[in-house]
């Protein structure tokens, strides 16, 4: 299909007001008689709490009040699941233990809220934190993923038996039957550890109860904001049309943000009701560290069994994921894990075991990635150390195993993270792998310049790993979108925008289909005043269902403008078009009409009614896909790395990427290269340690390594499109695509950088030390 | 992450500074370009009563000639240091250190006095100034003293100063002909705190012999860590790979005392000083033979 | 209250003059006293640049500095580079390449970039990289920063 709109490299409407500071972020919401909130958070990561003591805090001049779980009375109780167990497996173990607003006798993890304190300046707040004591009775922290599973271990849920948080075991085939008819089984255990999202704005949140209306306003830097004004108004007992959430422009998501719900938004709506005040919350960094949700720690043991000729036969995997001390986003991450262990490749025969437990560290929810590159790290790891021993091309290998194209929609027979069949929709993946292979030139540097450069002393390598990408998942997301008598469009969806160009992207599918400009549109994202239905962002979903949605309401008003324009032209629909924000006659342009008079001549005057008469040009629609849209990409780097201060510079990075229709490249990229930043910091620099009490070492950016712009490499963007079949733009998710395969690419690539140490990679984050430490071990055993 | 109430005093002349530390002892801590102080304040892990703020004295902030070296007043900022001619040509290694120093930011507005003050030993110029032999021009309201480098950092972010003193200025004596000079370190991100660093001196004679050489770390123990017995293996020898590499291996097997952390054990620390001391004496042989 | 701070400052070409609370972050300052909520705050711990502001025309990290050290002197903040309907060339560069996402770091790398692109009108893609390093962005990779700065520096050469 040609596009006139969609497709394009459109400039963002969004931009201009951003870039002159002119864009609302939850911080700069300033109300009269504002009050500020600070939390007394717990120093200990598993303690019984003995006593609290908030007297000389109270006293301090600007305080208004400090409040414990006892305070809130009724109004205490743990948030709601998000995600519930599968419904769909029997035998699933889930042990649902959700977060509370307010600890009321034993703190689960460091920086768990004890009390709050609410005052007239956050400095003030703070001063007042200082001032509440806390007595505690220390207990020894849960913290090794597997010795948490061991008889007599402390348990963090004293209630249950054990640590154990869910149990599942998917099986598709018949892997022990594979294995035996296998040449080679290899069998590696994998560590992955844990990081954090780290969006650059932290979280936070305005509250405003009007008694007189008897309404609360809230603004959040959330994902979700309509899921979260359906749960605050349940919590607090009141109908949904009095609580509005607004999640204004909000700085990077990354999935921590769509948790629901943080202790702090069950807290400060339950302050700001009690104090008839506007109350003000903004996390801080070091609260970040410890509050915000975390991921990808992970222990994995897998086999995978294959022919001599490099075909995978079956894989066998057990995952112990950790979910922190709650695990209110149910099996969401090690779902996601399952889903992507197979890769792009054709395995018959799987049979994984996911245990989840519960340790006294920050909660776990999925973070960009959410479980994916997990599993897309062991799967490619295996088959790099399977091509070692078989003495074969990688590059054949894969191709090899790949999902041949006649295949899809592939069914793999386990359930994915939405709990339907993991279903592959489509994909071309050859073409975009050898695409991949040419642009990074890897004959040439295999043939060629890795043998001049290792000549010259330098250690450099090439990794290169296909993926996939199960994006575009359900429930569903609408739309509502109007022609205003003005003639421009006003348009709305309940998804938030953290940075993904809603405000363009989807403005560009309106254009397209009412023949406006794309300023003349003018998209509200995240206002749950704007519409009443829908899911949030996350799960790469936006462009597929919000946009399908999008679509599918303009498409709807195309139809509702062509039949009046038709009766007021005199001339049939089918000979209708639309175009600069008019409704013409194909063959006679001077007979036209414009949206803005036709808009008016839909909203009738009395008398004109007749009957079933709708007003407006306007339209609500939702998209709900059966299975999601299945993405496809590649990622190749060529590595330097210095062998004596294990220093690394990645001298060439190439991507290539199937999200099927792109609704604006310039958007595809950005995603992509942000992605790419988040997956290298998974790689060499963004590790969260947490010591033997699970007290968490490096909480602060200091400490915590964000990619700067010097590790980062110029990123090369190409493209290929296999539409998704089952929505009509053909469009599958990006959002997270950059992030999933990197760790496998880098490590491959590290590897092939160091052959003298015949280093077999397992695990991710590595650092500097770390590499020091495995090529130390590899000395001295040779 | 606010910091706790303090009392705020802005003196116009160091006079004036000299009486309010006296005035206040331990409860003051001095404001000068306040990019390691701050942050700690905000994380509430310092909270002094009473803040003096030393940024209004113009001239604390003078760079000046002095006995063919330079002298930098405390509150030199680090930009303006990095663009200086004077230092460029007198001090190149203090100059050449500049950029390796956090980010831009944070250069405009740290000073030299308040890098040295603060005594880091993860701090670069902690050790170049070690490295160069620096004077500390120190005041208090009984006079003024000039303490050397070697006497100037005592310990852990301790230095010979005590609550009533004043870093005033600091002198960069000047390098002898047929000097070179380098600093290599390895930070995990280039302006991340180093996870080991070294600056090497040397002095050759006619017949490129060592005369003289010095050899400090960063991130190697409680301060600047200087390395006196592999310095003096160099002595009396010209250059060769296997001298620099005796040298490296006695600092970093028994000479530097380095702490392990998340970011890098004490091992990898004493390994990268091994490395980098061999690399950084080849520069600064090099460069002292005249070559580039 | 006792202690107090009476404050002069002109940010962005108009002058204040307040009473604060000495202990006041320049960036609390700038962005609850004065408004100028363009600023923005990622850690108070001078490490991540968003709120980088030019005092006296040199990139600073305003959470690093308490208010009353701007006494007298003069502060720019996003908000003085450019408006809404006529955007500094850096903005506009910024939004002809897609330099920005969520938008949250913007406004400290543009403040960071404006006085380094003075000194240094044109510079390489290393020279570009070391520019921003003191800034971090977490959605673009920094490549379309780049990007645009190299657009910008074309635009202003040719």
């Amino acid at each position: 299909m040609t596009y006139k709109v969609i497709g394009k490299r459109v400039k963002r409407v969004e931009d201009p007001r951003l870039l002159t500071g002119g864009a609302l972020f939850v911080g700069d919401v300033n109300l009269p008689n504002m009050l500020h909130a600070a939390f007394v958070r717990s120093d200990y990561a598993h303690a019984r709490i003995i006593s609290i003591d908030t007297s000389k805090a109270k006293e301090i001049p600007g305080v208004v009040g400090v409040y414990t779980a006892e305070d809130m009375g009724d109004a205490w109780e743990p948030g709601p699941p998000l995600v519930s167990p599968p419904p769909t497996l029997e035998n699933v173990v889930f042990n649902s233990r959700r977060q509370v607003p307010l600890v009321k006798d034993k703190v689960k993890h460091a920086g768990e809220i004890i009390a709050v304190v609410v005052a007239e300046s956050r400095y003030i707040a703070e001063d007042a934190v200082e001032e509440v004591y806390v007595d505690y009775e220390p207990l020894p922290a849960v913290v090794d993923l597997e010795k948490c599973l061991e008889p007599g271990s402390t348990l963090v849920h004293e209630d249950l038996d054990s640590n154990l948080a869910a149990h599942l075991i998917q099986n598709k085939g018949d892997y022990e039957a594979a294995r035996q008819e296998a040449d080679l089984v290899i069998k590696r255990r994998f560590n992955l550890d844990r990081g954090a999202a780290a969006a650059m704005e932290n979280r936070g949140l305005v509250v405003d109860w009007d008694p007189k209306n008897q309404h609360l306003m809230v603004w959040d830097a959330t994902q979700s904001p309509i899921p979260i004004r359906n749960g605050m108004a349940a919590r607090l007992g009141l109908r949904t049309h009095q609580v509005r959430v607004v999640a204004p422009f909000v700085g990077g998501g990354f999935g921590p943000k769509i948790m629901m719900f943080y202790a702090e938004e069950m807290v400060l709506p339950w302050l700001t009701m009690k104090l008839e005040r506007p109350v003000k919350w903004i996390e801080d960094r070091h609260e970040n560290f410890y509050a915000t949700t975390q991921e990808r720690e992970q222990i994995q043991d897998v086999e995978m069994a294959l022919s001599k000729d490099g075909r995978i036969l079956g894989i066998k995997q057990k995952i112990i994921h950790d979910t922190g001390a709650f695990n209110p986003y149910g099996l969401t991450t090690p779902l996601n894990t399952q889903s992507h262990s197979m890769g792009s490749y054709d395995v018959k025969n799987y049979n994984s075991e996911v245990t989840v437990v519960f340790t006294n560290k920050t909660i776990v929810t999925p973070v960009r990635g959410a479980g994916r590159p997990q599993g897309i790290y062991v799967v490619e790891r295996l088959l790099d150390i399977a091509c070692k021993e078989l003495a074969l091309d990688p590059r054949e290998v894969r191709r090899l195993n790949f999902i041949p194209p006649d295949a899809f929609p592939y069914d793999h027979k386990i359930i994915d993270q939405a709990f339907t069949s993991l279903v592959f929709d489509s994909g071309n993946y050859q073409p975009a792998y050898d695409l991949a292979l040419e642009k990074l030139g890897y004959d040439n540097f295999i043939k060629e310049e890795q043998p001049r450069l290792r000549a010259e002393g330098k250690h450099v390598g090439i990794g290169i790993v296909p993926f996939i990408e199960t994006t575009g998942v359900g429930p569903y997301e609408g739309a509502r979108v109007a022609i205003e008598p003005s003639g421009k469009v006003s348009a709305a969806t309940g998804v938030g925008t953290q940075g993904q160009s809603h405000m363009t992207s989807f403005a560009q599918i309106i254009a397209e289909e009412l023949g406006v400009e794309v300023e003349d549109v003018s998209m509200v994202t995240g206002d749950t005043a704007e519409i009443h239905w829908g899911t949030g962002t996350f799960a790469s979903r936006g462009a597929v269902v919000a946009g399908n949605a999008v679509l599918a309401a303009a498409s709807d008003v195309r139809l509702k403008v062509i039949k009046l324009a038709s009766k007021i032209l005199e001339t049939p629909e089918d000979e209708l078009e639309l175009d600069g924000g008019l409704v013409r006659v194909a063959d006679i342009p001077e007979k036209s009409i414009s949206l803005g008079e036709l808009a008016v001549l839909a909203n009738p005057f009395r008398g004109a009614v007749e009957p079933g008469t709708e007003p407006g040009l306007e339209s609500t629609k939702y998209f709900g896909p059966e299975y999601g849209a299945t993405a496809f990409g590649v990622h190749g780097m060529i590595l330097e790395v210095d062998s004596e201060t294990m220093m690394i510079k990645i001298r060439k990075y190439v991507t290539v990427e199937d999200c099927g229709t792109m609704l604006n490249p310039l958007v595809v990229e950005g995603q992509i290269h942000g992605g790419v930043s988040m997956g290298i910091g998974n790689c060499y620099y963004e590790k969260l340690h947490f010591d033997e009490n699970a007290q968490l070492l490096n909480a602060s950016l200091a400490d915590y390594l964000i990619p700067s712009s010097m590790e980062m490499p110029h990123i090369e963007v190409y493209h290929q499109n296999t539409p998704a079949p089952n929505n009509k733009l053909g469009t599958k998710g990006v959002g997270e695509a950059g992030t999933i395969p990197v760790p496998a690419a880098f490590a491959q690539a590290l590897e092939n950088a160091l052959p003298e140490y015949e280093l077999e990679i397992l695990e991710t984050p590595l650092s500097p030390n770390r590499l020091f430490e495995l090529i130390h071990k590899r000395e001295e055993l040779t | 992450m606010k910091p706790a109430p303090f009392k705020y005093y802005v003196p116009r002349s160091v006079p004036e500074v000299l009486s309010l530390l006296n005035e206040h002892g331990y409860d003051a801590k001095i404001l000068a370009g306040g990019q390691s102080l701050v942050p700690m304040m905000n994380f509430r892990l310092v909270q002094p009563a009473v803040l003096v703020d030393i940024n209004n004295i113009p001239e604390m902030a003078e760079i000046q000639p002095h006995e063919k070296g330079v002298r930098l007043g405390a509150m030199v900022r680090h930009s303006q240091a990095e663009k200086d001619p004077l230092i460029k040509e007198k001090a190149p290694l203090v100059h050449e250190t500049m950029p390796k120093i956090a980010t831009v930011q944070i250069r405009n507005r740290g000073t030299i006095g308040g890098s040295l003050a603060h005594a880091d030993p993860s701090a670069e110029l902690v050790v170049v100034s070690t490295a160069l032999d620096a004077r500390f021009k120190i005041q208090n309201l009984n006079g003024e003293r000039v303490v050397p480098a070697s006497e100037f950092f005592v310990g852990l972010m301790v230095t010979a100063m005590g609550p009533e003193d004043l870093l005033v200025e600091v002198e960069f004596p000047p390098l002898p002909p047929r000097s070179g000079w380098s600093l290599k370190e390895v930070a995990r991100r280039p302006h991340d705190f180093a996870l080991v660093g070294v600056a090497a001196v040397v002095v050759l004679d006619k017949k490129d012999r060592c005369k003289e050489a010095r050899l400090v770390y960063l991130s190697a123990g409680d301060g600047p860590i200087s390395a006196p017995e592999a310095a003096g293996l160099l002595v009396g020898e010209q250059f060769t790979p296997a001298l620099a590499t005796a040298a490296a291996e006695k600092a970093s097997a028994d000479e530097i005392d380095p702490g392990s952390d998340i970011h890098a054990t004490a091992d990898f620390r004493r390994h990268l000083a091994n490395v980098l001391t061999q690399r950084a004496l080849e520069e600064a042989f090099q460069r002292a033979k005249g070559g580039k | 209250m006792e202690n107090t701070f009476n404050l002069s400052v002109t940010v962005n070409g108009k002058s204040y003059q307040q009473t604060i609370d000495p202990r006041t972050l320049l960036s609390d300052f700038l962005r609850n006293d004065l408004g100028l909520t363009g600023t923005h705050v990622g850690c108070e711990h001078g490490v991540c640049g968003a709120c980088t502001v030019l005092l006296d025309g040199k990139s600073v990290r305003s959470c690093l500095l308490f208010a009353p050290q701007v006494h007298n002197q003069e502060v720019l903040t996003v908000e003085g580079l450019g408006t809404i309907d006529d955007l500094h060339p850096l903005q506009e560069a910024f939004r002809e390449a897609h330099a920005l996402q969520c938008g949250f770091c913007t406004p400290g790398i543009l403040t960071t970039l404006v006085p380094y692109l003075e000194e240094n009108p044109n510079p390489t893609e290393e020279e570009i990289r070391e520019a921003i390093s003191g800034n971090l962005c977490r959605c673009t990779g920094y490549q379309h920063i780049i990007d645009a700065v190299k657009l910008a520096t074309e635009k202003t050469n040719t």
